[in-house]
């Protein structure tokens, strides 16, 4: 479970709980699983870094599957563990590791052969490519595929689904003015699309883009795309208040 | 160049507040990239192509100095010279000794990145010497006194209406008097301006894209013929290439040059492709009497053998700063030195220091895109990474984040203390959220909240506090 | 200077950890310059000699060059009507060269030729090719006393005369071309490889044709 989603949007684990065990997995969720890491590997703190990483390790130790529902924290595992290791046991377990990882909805698509779900969603919504699932792990058409079998749903592109939000972890507040004008060009993405719901794998970048669109005073509810595939789309949408829908 | 890349993010706010700026970056945004798109979806060897470039850029440079004698050896067999530059200073030198011989007035100068980062123009003008940039955008520029914001489009931050207010100001001495509005007419006032300059030049100077051992050949790849020109008409042709340009074959060449220009423009291909081999031969009724050929370092062979070797890949065609959404929101001048965007973040830093240079590697959101599109794929954002890693070792990093980060690792490697304040956290979060669902203000956060909402977390609990409660 | 150069070149050994190349190690560096690796092969510069031709034509237009297909018979006379149909003067600075040189030129009474280099103040230049490229539509130029480089950059029209066999389909055939005409080392001064006129995107990205060398191109492609 990723950090984000453990503290701002238990939902999003929920639903990926569910879309899981309908597709007949066993889940389980090891309580002593922290973060990934990725806040200390992308500040340069490679030491603290390959602690957490060993601890994780330990935490998923014997799973079949480790599935994350965010494309960034599936990428740290499944690409960037191995290259932190020089000593060959720990490195053979971090690519253990590796190899079982995966972002859910590669998961669900590519490994479990899901092709579609039961859900209802009454809306038209866009979907946002986040970076490291997009470009690490070549989620793209995959949670297309599932929103397709979604009733009701109706998809419209954005011009540039693929270009950053501006997030990037701590870089949204290390250059806020940047990361402002790079979000500030995606809510007019968003808005061109006539979408009232935007979709996307990723808290951090929901979360960004979210606050962004509230911020400008947007209709656009968000949420994650494992929300809408779990039928679990009738909750309070990112930022907005319990009771509104 | 002085630098200003300490002051990235003064520099940013800069960019991001100036409208013709904001107007420029918006046709970047669509244009190359798209094209390149396009031009890659052309050509069904585009990816296998791209392989093979990495792969040749890599062989080259894991028997680079074989390569360079090789080169050199050729050149000489053929009447040109090889000058060794290992530092900026020494090109300089090399190049101004090289100037006076020929008791030159003016040195007729095609676009060099590399004569841009040995601040070239400075030291020729200190000598009396003027030179003459005669690419278009870089003539541009050269008129207002600025740098390069693009590194092949050097001019990329200007407006059709600020380059004929600058043409008006410094043509109407030469009689041009009429503000201009259309792109055409612009460049045909700059071609004839140009032209007569180029006949009186007495030294030519070029970079090259490529130095070709087998042949002892430098390729040079432009849109307007200006380094042709350049390379044709003086008595003297000066090449200046960084050590990293040497390849060994042509059909090397071939393959880079597939990927060179789509990766660049989205052409097919520039419209001149130039292979020069020493100075004109006997019967010959053009071209240089003299051929030289300056190799510079500058720091690159320290690079070799390093996690930082595959920089040395770059072939220079911008598609990474094409396609980055940084370089997009704010251009190239707020980098502050020579070679902007993801190459420039992973450059700058080699070339003038990370104390000065920091924050350049830092100001990435990693999203990969330029890593997506580099024609000999470096790997550009975990070569950013290791400049952050660089920092960190050596207490670089910023205070705040430091001790931010100190304290969010102690956590992390406490899961029991860290579920309890993340539990706390949320609760928190939660409660005072509870009306708005988000927040306009948020302590600590101001970062986040000057910009943006910050969504609070529904009422329940953390996600592990909720599963523990369904689950037991 | 030679302090420079052991300068970077050792430097580069340190950092690669190694002396100078020898042994096997040299003698494999030596084996691919011997015998270059072609990279992967580009379908599209692998056709028959006919649909390279065609394909060579279809790339120039694209990049905004004119192509003509003439009969040897007819380049002197297409040459005249070219500058007539564009309103240019009839006259023209023409390459010294033989092949150039066995076009019936004499049939044309009004073009006023000047053989030798080019001048800024030629407006209409007349070369041969030393091959053209299919893959892209580009025209190569090998210097040499039979063609000044000039000819390819300063006048504002460049019109080449270009054998139908002369054109190949890849980069690659046209190195092998020039080693075979020139040497395995010993290139010619200058390879010019032209496709179309001269351009700038300068300026807002928007192309422009013109910036230093000929506005416009013309390719008289001449059927054998």
């Amino acid at each position: 479970m990723t950090c984000l989603v453990d503290l701002f949007r238990p939902a999003i684990g929920f639903a990926a709980v569910k879309l899981l065990e309908e597709a007949g997995c066993t889940v389980e969720v090891p309580p002593l699983q922290v973060c990934c890491g990725q806040p200390a590997y992308n500040s340069g703190d490679r030491a603290t870094t390959r602690a957490i990483a060993a601890q994780v390790i330990d935490a998923f130790e014997g799973y079949d599957a480790v599935v994350a529902p965010s494309g960034s924290c599936g990428g740290m595992l499944s690409h960037h563990y191995p290259g932190l290791f020089d000593d060959p046991v720990q490195k053979a377990r971090a690519e253990n590791l590796a190899s079982r990882s995966y972002e859910l909805m590669s998961f669900l698509v590519d490994v479990l052969g899901v092709t579609k779900v039961a859900a209802q969603y009454d809306g038209r919504v866009t979907y946002h490519d986040s970076c490291s699932g997009l470009r690490e792990l070549g989620v793209k058409q995959q949670p297309r595929r599932l929103l397709a079998s979604v009733g009701g749903l109706k998809l419209s592109e954005m011009e540039s689904p693929e270009v950053c939000c501006g997030f990037g972890g701590t870089f949204c507040v290390k250059y806020p003015e940047i990361s402002n004008a790079m979000v500030g060009e995606k809510s007019a993405d968003i808005a061109a699309t006539g979408a009232d719901t935007l979709l996307a794998g990723d808290l951090g970048c929901l979360m960004n883009m979210a606050g962004k669109l509230q911020r400008e005073g947007s209709a656009v509810r968000v949420r994650h795309v494992a929300e809408v595939l779990a039928g679990m789309g009738d909750q309070a949408a990112i930022g907005e208040p319990e009771g509104k829908r | 160049m002085q630098s200003t890349a300490r002051d990235f993010k003064d520099n940013a706010h800069a960019a991001l507040v100036d409208p013709n700026l904001q107007d420029s970056l918006a046709k970047l945004k669509v244009g190359f990239s798209e094209r390149r798109r396009q031009a890659a979806e052309r050509l069904p060897e585009f990816e296998a192509l791209r392989d093979r470039a990495r792969d040749i850029k890599n062989h080259a440079l894991a028997n680079l100095d074989f390569y360079l004698e090789e080169f050199e050896r050729k050149v000489t067999a053929l009447g040109g010279h090889v000058h060794w530059a290992p530092s900026a200073e020494d090109a300089r030198r090399i190049i101004g000794e090289l100037c006076r011989s020929m008791g030159a007035r003016t040195v007729a100068k095609s676009k060099s990145m590399v004569a841009e980062e040995i601040a070239l123009n400075e030291h020729l003008e200190a000598l009396g010497i003027a030179p003459i940039e005669t690419d278009l955008g870089e003539y541009i520029i050269q008129l207002r006194h600025e740098p390069p914001s693009h590194i092949i489009a050097p001019a990329v931050h200007l407006t059709k209406d600020q380059v004929a207010d600058t043409f008006l100001e410094h043509h109407r001495k030469l009689g041009f008097t009429r503000r201009l509005t259309e792109r055409n007419d612009l460049v045909a006032e700059a071609r004839y301006v140009l032209r007569q300059k180029f006949l009186d030049a007495d030294v030519g100077l070029t970079g090259a894209n490529f130095l070709v051992a087998e042949t002892g050949s430098s390729m040079l790849v432009t849109n307007e013929g200006n380094a042709d020109l350049s390379n044709t008409l003086p008595r003297m042709h000066i090449v200046l290439a960084s050590i990293e340009k040497v390849i060994p074959t042509l059909e090397d060449a071939a393959v880079l040059l597939r990927v060179l220009a789509r990766s660049a423009t989205g052409q097919e291909s520039s419209a001149y492709t130039t292979l020069n081999t020493g100075p004109r031969r006997p019967g010959d009724l053009d071209g240089p009497e003299h051929y030289h050929v300056v190799i510079l370092d500058n720091g690159r062979s320290a690079v070799l053998g390093t996690e930082m070797q595959d920089m040395l890949r770059c072939i220079r065609c911008g598609a990474c700063m094409n396609h980055c959404p940084v370089y997009g929101a704010i251009g190239g001048h707020a980098y502050g030195w020579v070679y902007p965007g993801p190459i420039g973040a992973v450059l700058t830093p080699q070339l003038i220091g990370v104390e000065e240079a920091g924050n350049l590697p830092n100001a990435s959101t990693f999203c990969g895109r330029c890593e997506s599109v580099c024609p000999v794929r470096i790997p550009l954002p975990s070569l950013m990474r290791h400049w952050r890693e660089r920092e960190f070792e050596r207490h670089l990093t910023p205070r705040a984040v430091r001790q931010g980060l100190a304290l969010w690792s102690f956590l992390a490697r406490r899961p029991r203390l860290y579920r309890r304040l993340t539990g706390l956290a949320n609760r928190m979060l939660a409660l005072f959220g509870r009306a708005q669902g988000r927040y306009r203000t948020l302590p600590l956060a101001g970062g986040w909240t000057r910009f943006r909402d910050f969504p609070a977390p529904p009422p329940g609990g953390t996600f592990h506090a909720q599963w523990r409660g369904r689950r037991s | 200077m030679s302090e420079a150069r052991s300068q970077i070149l050792d430097g580069i050994r340190r950092s690669l950890k190694r002396g100078p190349l020898s042994g096997d190690a040299l003698k494999a560096v030596e084996a691919r310059l011997a015998e270059p690796p072609r990279g992967p092969a580009v379908a599209r510069a692998a056709l028959a000699q006919p649909d390279k031709v065609a394909l060579f034509c279809q790339w120039a237009e694209a990049n905004n060059a004119t192509v003509v297909r003439v009969a040897p018979a007819e380049v002197a006379a297409e040459v005249s009507a070219y500058l007539a149909r564009n309103n240019l003067p009839a006259e023209a600075v023409i390459a010294p060269s033989p092949q150039l040189a066995g076009y019936d030129w004499s049939s044309q009474k009004m073009l006023s030729l000047r053989r030798g280099r080019g001048e800024g103040s030629d407006h209409v230049s007349i070369t041969g090719a030393f091959a053209a490229i299919a893959e892209t539509g580009t025209v190569v130029m090998a210097s040499g006393p039979e063609h000044p480089v000039t000819l390819n950059l300063l006048p504002d029209t460049h019109i080449v005369v270009l054998r139908e066999s002369d054109i190949v389909g890849g980069y690659e055939e046209v190195w092998q071309r020039l080693r075979a005409r020139y040497g395995k080392d010993r290139m010619p001064r200058t390879v010019n490889t032209i496709t179309g006129p001269s351009r700038t995107g300068d300026i807002e990205q928007a192309m422009e044709l013109g910036a230093h060398g000929p506005r416009r191109m013309h390719v008289l492609v001449v059927r054998e």
